[in-house]
């Protein structure tokens, strides 16, 4: 019990740290409270991870054999991919649709999507239960597991983003040479990287595939892997414009309001496509009746496609929301939050046959989700701050204005 | 008459043995359809290792747990080492428990409540899906059929307890670094391979377990329905369910009142993933043309701008 009034206030306490930054208020005591709450966190993290390594999982989340995954894969690693998928998003705009006019926020949103990454393989190597065998798919081929499949897929895309991550580095260590290599090489990694993306973005909603009789009627579908696919990139963009907002507040320095409004209608888009499409599936699997149902699941669903994609979806179909940068931020904030809860309610509540739960998270277990985002977010700046991520560099300069007819090309 | 029907032949498991049966023309060959013949993966689910177990003849002594737990050198933690009269309260399956028996109780085709004891293990799917979930090939179905756990590749992701259809992997929740995932191995290496019984069904008193070639066996199991249609209901637990597991089941109270999982899809799970995985290869190929393609002209029509 004190553990979880310890997780409400550390929670209270970072979103108090937000609102004063959204709303440009500076009391002398928010740095301190925010240094106190985020190395509490890690004090608590630290305590989750050595009694896991010592006790096991059992010893410290809620996971048991009825609820295998809990919220570590559902919220930590489904929607941590899915919410990293801005880095193949923006890269590929840039890159390969050779959008320039996104090119000032390439390097932040790899480097978003880079520790993004690191974060979910960290998180993996906690939650598996032999860790020193994480090595084992690797040497151990079973190519007919999607397991198999997303354990390749995410190492090579890891790599794939630290190469893209690398040229800030290399440039602050002077590293000419290599930089020209990498430089040169940069379309056929990018390219690797939104293949690589696709697959296992698609694949975390593959795994579900297998479990018909298992996964409730209103999340199993045949077309999960679509419906993981789609959702990522349109929360991938929203994390974009989230991380621009915040980074401009704490960095002090302008927003790129052009780039977040197009890519606020590009979520919208995508959002409305997503919202089609899975109603249609619902309809053609006859299960409309199961939204009416009053049970949690139903209850559950309705939270995730109304509050997190049909509402943010309307809003930011409309210019004038669009362009007020809180607007933007709220309808943003409210896609990530879909996406994090569709991962949850197929990892959780979906597989929850009955009004009955089989599992609940342990405070330790959000402990250690909260630690991994104030980890992750104090690396980003920390970076920010010692290489070239927001200055661009002269070659990375647009040559030319951008043009103004790719201006709402969504990217594929 | 076939001898396999009434004495375990341990050694005939084999597929050519059994295609051989098939040649000559035995009774089985009437239950096991020559369809099978055509696809060999098929053919050998016929002659797989299989118990019937027979739930109106369990009296819940809970024997065969005790001798699974003793023949697989699992730990006895319960009181079941004493002897009978052995514990009644529920047991569950666990990582170090493979098999548990517990009285259910539930509506017969009357309408009348009655309890019923029911075994539960691992059923052995004759298309396993834990097998096709592993990534890294920890669980795989061996020659002789039943499905087989190393832990020496295990890497503890639990996709194989969360993907059984019937609920059975389970997992040892409380060691830091080395669990490893439990379930019934149908005494493959420590007595199937040397001719022997599964414990559980040697220490059957009332032949609720009977082992045989799963054919046989489902021949036995309709021959019993069919001598005594008012004895049973007209269901064999595991002919169809999951494609089929090696584990049948036959009772006189429909299997869903029993706490049986009735929501089981009768096709086979594996293929689920399958048919996506095996398009990938091609999807990637096909977007590695395009998105080259696609940056390939428009960096050339930038320069030539």
């Amino acid at each position: 019990m004190n553990g979880w009034i310890f997780i409400i206030l550390c929670t209270a306490s970072l979103i108090w740290t937000c609102l004063c930054l959204v709303y440009d208020k500076r009391p002398r005591l928010l740095k301190p409270i925010t240094a106190i709450t985020i190395l509490l966190i890690w004090g608590a993290a630290l305590l989750t991870l050595f009694r896991r390594f010592t006790g096991g999982l059992g010893a410290v989340a809620g996971v048991n054999d009825a609820a295998p995954w809990g919220l570590w894969i559902g919220a930590d690693v489904f929607a941590g991919v899915a919410l990293a998928a801005g880095g193949f998003v923006i890269a590929a705009t840039v890159h390969i649709f050779r959008i320039e006019r996104f090119k000032p926020i390439l390097r932040p949103t790899v480097l978003t999507a880079f520790l993004g990454y690191v974060l979910v393989a960290v998180a993996l190597f906690i939650d598996i239960g032999r860790p020193l065998s994480w090595w084992h798919p690797l040497v151990m081929w079973q190519d007919h597991s999607i397991m198999f499949e997303v354990t390749w897929c995410v190492i090579l895309y890891t790599t794939v983003l630290a190469i893209e991550t690398s040229p800030p580095l290399l440039e602050r260590l002077g590293l000419t040479k290599v930089l020209k290599v990498i430089r040169a090489s940069t379309i056929p990694v990018v390219i690797a990287g939104v293949i690589l993306s696709t697959m296992h973005q698609s694949s975390l909603g593959s795994l579900y595939l297998i479990v018909p009789g298992k996964l409730y009627g209103l999340w199993y579908s045949p077309l999960l892997p679509v419906f993981f696919l789609i959702s990522a990139v349109a929360g991938g963009m929203c994390v974009v414009i989230v991380e621009s907002y915040f980074s401009a507040k704490i960095l002090k320095r302008g927003l790129e309001s052009y780039i977040m409004t197009s890519l606020g209608r590009a979520a919208s888009i995508i959002l409305f496509i997503y919202l089609i499409i899975k109603l249609a599936d619902l309809a053609v699997r006859g299960h409309w009746d199961l939204i009416l149902e009053q049970n949690l699941q139903s209850r559950m669903f309705l939270l995730e496609m109304g509050g997190g994609v049909a509402l943010p979806a309307l809003l930011l179909a409309f210019r004038r929301f669009r362009h007020m940068p809180r607007g933007l931020l709220a309808a943003s904030i409210l896609v990530m939050a879909g996406i994090v809860l569709n991962r949850v309610n197929v990892s959780w509540i979906g597989m929850s046959v009955t009004d009955h739960l089989h599992y609940y998270p342990t405070w330790m277990e959000i402990a250690l989700s909260l630690g991994f985002f104030t980890a992750g977010t104090i690396i980003f700046f920390l970076a920010v701050h010692f290489l070239p991520i927001f200055e661009r560099s002269e070659e990375e300069l647009p040559e030319s204005t951008p043009k103004e007819s790719a201006a709402e090309v969504v990217p594929a | 008459m076939n001898k396999n029907r009434h004495t375990p032949d341990l050694k005939g498991f084999n597929r050519r043995r059994f295609l051989q049966g098939l040649i000559g023309g035995t009774g089985l060959s009437v239950i096991s359809p020559l369809s099978f013949a055509a696809d060999t993966e098929k053919a050998s689910f016929a002659n797989a290792p299989s118990v019937l177990v027979d739930v109106t003849r369990c009296i819940g002594c809970r024997a065969c747990m005790r001798a699974c737990k003793n023949a697989n050198d699992l730990p006895n933690n319960t009181d079941l080492s004493e002897g009978f009269p052995i514990s009644w309260d529920r047991q569950e399956l666990r990582f170090d428990q493979w098999t548990v028996v517990n009285p259910e109780t539930g509506l017969n085709a009357d309408s009348v409540e009655v309890t019923r004891n029911i075994k539960s293990q691992c059923m052995h799917c004759l298309e396993p899906t834990c097998v096709s979930v592993c990534p890294v090939g920890a669980l795989t179905k061996s020659e002789l059929g039943p499905i087989l756990y190393n832990a020496d590749r295990c890497i503890g992701c639990r996709y194989c307890i969360m993907a059984c259809p019937f609920d059975i992997p389970k997992y040892e929740w409380h060691s830091g670094l080395s669990p490893v995932v439990g379930k019934c191995q149908f005494c493959t290496r420590n007595r199937l391979s040397q001719g022997q019984l599964p414990a559980c069904v040697e220490s059957c008193p009332t032949g609720a377990l009977k082992f045989g070639r799963r054919d046989t066996l489902l021949f036995e199991a309709k021959t019993r329905i069919d001598t005594h249609p008012e004895r049973y209901i007209n269901h064999i637990y595991g002919e169809k369910e999951a494609g089929g597991t090696a584990w049948l089941y036959m009772s006189d109270v429909p299997f869903e009142n029993l706490g049986f999982k009735s929501s089981v899809e009768t096709a086979p799970m594996p293929p689920l993933t399958w048919e996506v995985l095996s398009k990938i290869p091609i999807l990637a190929g096909a977007m590695a043309g395009l998105f080259g393609t696609l940056a390939w002209t428009l960096n050339r029509q930038e320069k030539s701008e």
